[in-house]
């Protein structure tokens, strides 16, 4: 009997911290690793008496996202209480969106959007003891300047399949949001936060299968491996005849190992009412279109006019289009070009040798290196002036010290050496390698690179391998 | 006679003549005096603080050590204010009459409390009431019962009896409290003063500890309607803070009415019928009499879903409260049990030890009328009883100008009668909890008597229609007055 194919079911469910000036109901800067409980006031310490206040910007940036990610906007939406206790929510109760949320019914890329909606965000618990968790912990103390921070939570279909797939798609979402400039998406700092909803279900089958809740992956890394040990934790169980259990899980980073947080029956009940103290948000029509006036291209829609227009590569198009200060600079430098250099090999340059020369994650904008000079440099590669490995060259020494590649190339006579001298060069060498060009012709093919390694030590890289190896062919 | 039965017996006996003597004044007549001279802000204090502290009713919970120096040309002249223990206020014991916030001193001052004081009208006092405004005998306060002025052994009617008693008991020339389902207007009925409950959202809710948030409103007590509208004028207003506030559409005009030529009055039989006591009955009649002798006209209207009004109140005031009254949780503020177990024992023991039992009882109401499951049968039921309660006033709104019908279906009732029994006590409220779940004005004034006690006639109008249920009241005031009744009596 042929063994039965699981299919994994996955959707996400994304926080993210807003970059409003002030909380979401008070007014209250947010809080970046100030002083504990330095961000303050009565209505975000819930003191009796105090009631909200919806911050405008919060509720523009929530509509922007829903915008951006082609959702319907509610023309009425309203906030409830969701109400548990726990030490870092004041009131007893968090301010959520529940059954009208924001925005509802979008998509981003080959996943739907379920809905967004506003809320905000918990105070931070500091735990002293060893364990740094509550239940052993000597003394717990509560931090209110994170509290009340807006958060919007983002919630997509289960339309994505597999670990790797939901991390490259919530790679996007970040890309969006951080070119929507509406939060600083920092996963390690808690701006952007990920649960992910893990279900199997026969290949094949149309039902979904009982769904279990992965809390709070601070990782991309951890993502697609916390969604991947779940997977495997449910094929081990239905395969052994088990039944999934709907619970809400943590993946432990470290160990790997996933542990029960609660189960169904240990779950809340929120007991979500409409909030009386706020009023419904009403979005006028001059809210909607400045939200979408305020929305710039979209990494989706880069992507695709690069690799459309431009005739990239999708792995360079998107890599160029979701890290948005990348595109800038290769737009900047294409524009600096003025069409002397070639779209393709631009974006070469700069994901590939820029990209590196500067070390992972750095802003080629805040560098030495200004589009204009990478702009020139691959326009002499292009043009045959220098070689590859003499362009490198030139870019380190950009990298360094900035300046224009034209100088460097002239002051460090790296400039290509012409076909005239090259043969010359290249006869001296196969004369020297008397060996290797026997064994070229006996049909050793790679004894030729004795030889052309003999050439580039003798022009100092600024002959091109490419054009070595043929005028060594044509002499064979 | 007493000191204290003297100030009473100077707002409801004869008068001396003498004017030099405040507590004989309502507030308009002191803010006047002062205006003539004739008395000083200081003088006015004086006396006032010097009655405040002969507090024989347990009215005042706190009291101001220090004249604080009023500005004679202030709109309110100095007048001093007795403020509900509900409203936060600055550095001052502001506790909802909890044992859970005693000696909770609070950081800010609620909005309508510093409109008052920068009108010239500074707090003498913070007074008692039903912890949490939850009750209308005030016998749930933390802080012990408060004594009805006209008879001691009686309650004064709650949640804001220690205003209502300071006012009826010449301890203070004016009061604010806050209204949920009658709390401002039932004890006013029952102490024979003013109380006015203003549109839902015309008086900012900032810094009212909440107890049910879509219900709470801040309005005067005071002994007569002009002083009631003076107070409002200086209450009313939109406010940043309270996203739920709109303030009124006009300013509130000092009432000059005599007659009410063409006023239509809508008399509901469903709250006129069954459960009124006979002297409450008469004094009621009297008064619709005294209406068209006014030239007032008098019709029956149907309200056909009041009878609904206590159960749908009784869930969602409840439902809210157990929302707001969540954050007493001794992390922060107040009470903090001494609890040495884990975080679950620490919110069990502060809350047993810190709530009293009909916040309690209100709380697992709410909390039970809110679980998954039973959300639509209670509270989702509730919301729609009230959305045809309100359709049921507009509808009436449509025939005649005010509604009228007792404040209360009973006199004051003794201390300790009602307390064992939760539902009875709930029907004290029958009469004003209607217009509370519509959201509209109401004012109850001090009809006549019945066995020696204040009756309270309630005037009732569409939203943002003060000015109206003012002039109305006003007229009717002078036609019955109840001062020359109080004093007959004797
Ligand atoms: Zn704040």
């Amino acid at each position: 009997m042929a063994e039965v194919a699981y299919e994994p079911v996955i959707g996400l469910e994304i926080h993210v911290q807003l970059k409003t000036a002030t909380k979401m109901f008070c007014g209250c800067a947010l809080s970046f690793g100030e002083e504990p409980n330095t961000r303050t006031c009565p209505v975000c310490l819930g003191l009796p008496g105090t009631l909200p206040v919806v911050n405008e910007q919060a509720v523009r940036y929530g509509l922007e996202i829903g915008l951006a990610l082609g959702c319907e906007l509610a023309p009425r939406s309203i906030f409830h209480r969701k109400n548990y206790f726990y030490p870092d929510l004041p009131k007893g109760y968090q301010v959520s969106q529940y059954d009208i949320p924001l925005a509802r019914d979008g998509r981003l890329g080959d996943v739907r959007i379920h809905r967004v909606h506003l809320e905000e965000d918990a105070a931070k618990l500091v735990h002293a003891g060893a364990s740094g968790r509550i239940h052993s912990a000597e003394a717990s103390d509560v931090d209110f300047n994170r509290g009340g921070t807006p958060l919007v939570e983002i919630v997509s279909e289960p339309d994505l399949r597999d670990a790797a797939s939901a991390a490259e798609w919530l790679r996007l979402l970040r890309a969006t949001l951080r070119r929507l400039g509406v939060s600083d998406v920092n996963m390690e700092e808690g701006s952007l936060r990920c649960d992910a909803n893990v279900s199997l279900r026969p290949a094949g089958s149309e039902q979904l299968g009982v769904k279990t809740e992965l809390k709070n992956m601070n990782s991309f890394r951890f993502i697609e491996r916390g969604i991947d040990a779940e997977i495997a934790r449910q094929e081990g169980i239905l395969r052994g005849g088990g039944r999934i259990e709907q619970e809400t899980l943590h993946y432990d980073v470290r160990s790997g190992a996933i542990s029960s947080l609660r189960s169904k029956e240990e779950a809340h009940d929120y007991r979500y009412f409409p909030e009386p103290d706020l009023v419904p948000i009403v979005p006028t029509a001059e809210m909607v279109e400045r939200a979408r006036a305020a929305i710039p291209e979209l990494p989706a829609d880069r992507a695709a006019r690069f690799a459309g227009e431009l005739g990239l590569a999708e792995g360079q198009a998107r890599l160029l289009a979701f890290r948005t200060e990348v595109g800038d600079f290769y737009e900047a430098a294409l524009a600096a070009g003025a069409g002397a250099v070639e779209a393709p090999a631009l974006a070469n340059w700069t994901c590939n040798d820029l990209l590196a020369a500067l070390g992972e994650g750095a802003d080629p904008a805040g560098s030495k290196v200004t589009p204009a000079a990478l702009a020139g440099l691959v326009g002499m590669v292009s043009a045959k002036e220098i070689s590859n490995s003499a362009a490198r060259e030139v870019l380190a020494k950009l990298v360094a010290d900035g300046g224009d590649p034209a100088a460097i190339v002239a002051a460090a006579g790296l400039g290509r050496a012409d076909e005239g001298e090259l043969a010359a060069v290249v006869e001296r060498a196969m004369a020297d390698q008397a060996d290797a060009v026997e064994k070229v012709r006996a049909g050793n093919a790679k004894a030729i690179g004795a030889i052309v390694g003999a050439v580039m030590r003798e022009t100092k890289g600024r002959a091109d391998g490419g054009e070595v190896q043929r005028l060594i062919r044509e002499r064979l | 006679m007493s000191a204290a039965a003297d100030a009473f017996a100077a707002v409801f006996g004869p008068r001396s003549g003498d004017p030099s003597r405040a507590v004989e004044h309502t507030a308009a007549e002191l803010v006047a005096a002062v205006g003539a001279g004739t008395l000083s802000p200081a003088e006015i204090w004086s006396e006032y603080a010097t009655l405040a502290a002969g507090d024989e009713l347990n009215a005042y919970l706190w009291r101001a050590a220090e004249d604080p120096g009023a500005d004679a040309a202030a709109p309110l002249a100095g007048v001093p204010l007795a403020v509900k223990d509900l409203f936060c206020t600055e550095g001052v014991p502001s506790a909802a009459a909890s044992r859970i916030l005693e000696g909770y001193r609070p950081p800010y001052t609620a909005t309508v409390v510093e409109r008052l004081a920068a009108a010239g009208a500074p707090m003498l006092g913070k007074t008692n009431m039903d912890e949490f405004a939850m009750g209308s005998s005030n016998e749930n306060s933390a802080f012990g019962a408060v004594a009805n002025p006209w008879d001691r052994e009686r309650v004064p009617g709650g949640s804001s009896g220690g205003s209502a008693a300071a006012v009826a008991g010449g301890i203070a020339p004016w009061a604010i409290g806050t209204d949920t389902g009658g709390s401002i207007r039932q004890p006013a009925a029952l102490c024979g003063i003013v109380g006015l409950k203003p549109t839902y959202g015309t008086v900012s809710r900032y810094g009212m500890i909440a107890f049910a948030s879509s219900l709470d409103q801040a309005g005067p007590l005071t002994r007569d309607v002009t002083d009631a509208a003076l107070l409002l004028r200086h209450m009313v207003g939109g406010d940043a803070c309270d996203s739920t506030s709109t303030g009124h559409p006009g300013e509130i005009e000092l009432p000059t009415a005599e007659r009410l030529d063409g006023v239509r009055f809508g008399v509901p039989p469903e709250l006129t019928g069954d459960g009124v006591e006979p002297g409450v009955r008469a004094v009621f009649e009297a008064a619709l009499a005294r209406i068209e002798e006014l030239g007032g006209s008098v019709t029956e209207v149907p309200l056909p879903h009041s009878g609904h009004a206590i159960s749908a109140y009784y869930v969602l005031a409840p439902a809210e409260a157990s929302a707001n009254l969540a954050r007493f949780d001794g992390v922060r503020y107040g009470r903090r049990a001494a609890a040495d177990g884990d975080l679950l024992s620490l919110y069990e023991q502060t809350r047993e030890e810190g709530f009293g039992p009909e916040v309690k009882r209100r709380i697992m109401l709410g909390t039970y009328a809110l679980s998954s499951g039973y959300y639509d049968a209670y509270y989702g039921r509730a919301q729609r009883v009230r959305t045809k309660i309100a359709e049921d006033f507009a509808a009436a709104f449509d025939q005649v100008d005010l509604i009228v019908c007792p404040t209360s279906p009973t006199v004051a009732f003794k201390l300790g009668e009602r307390t064992a029994d939760p539902l009875a006590m709930y029907l004290s409220d029958v009469l004003t909890v209607p217009m509370s779940l519509a959201g509209i004005p109401a004012i109850s004034i001090p009809g006549g008597l019945a066995d020696g006690l204040p009756v309270g006639i309630q005037l009732a109008g569409p939203a943002f229609a003060e000015n109206r249920i003012l002039d109305a009241a006003l007229a009717l005031e002078r036609a019955i007055d109840f001062r020359s009744q109080a004093a007959a009596r004797g």
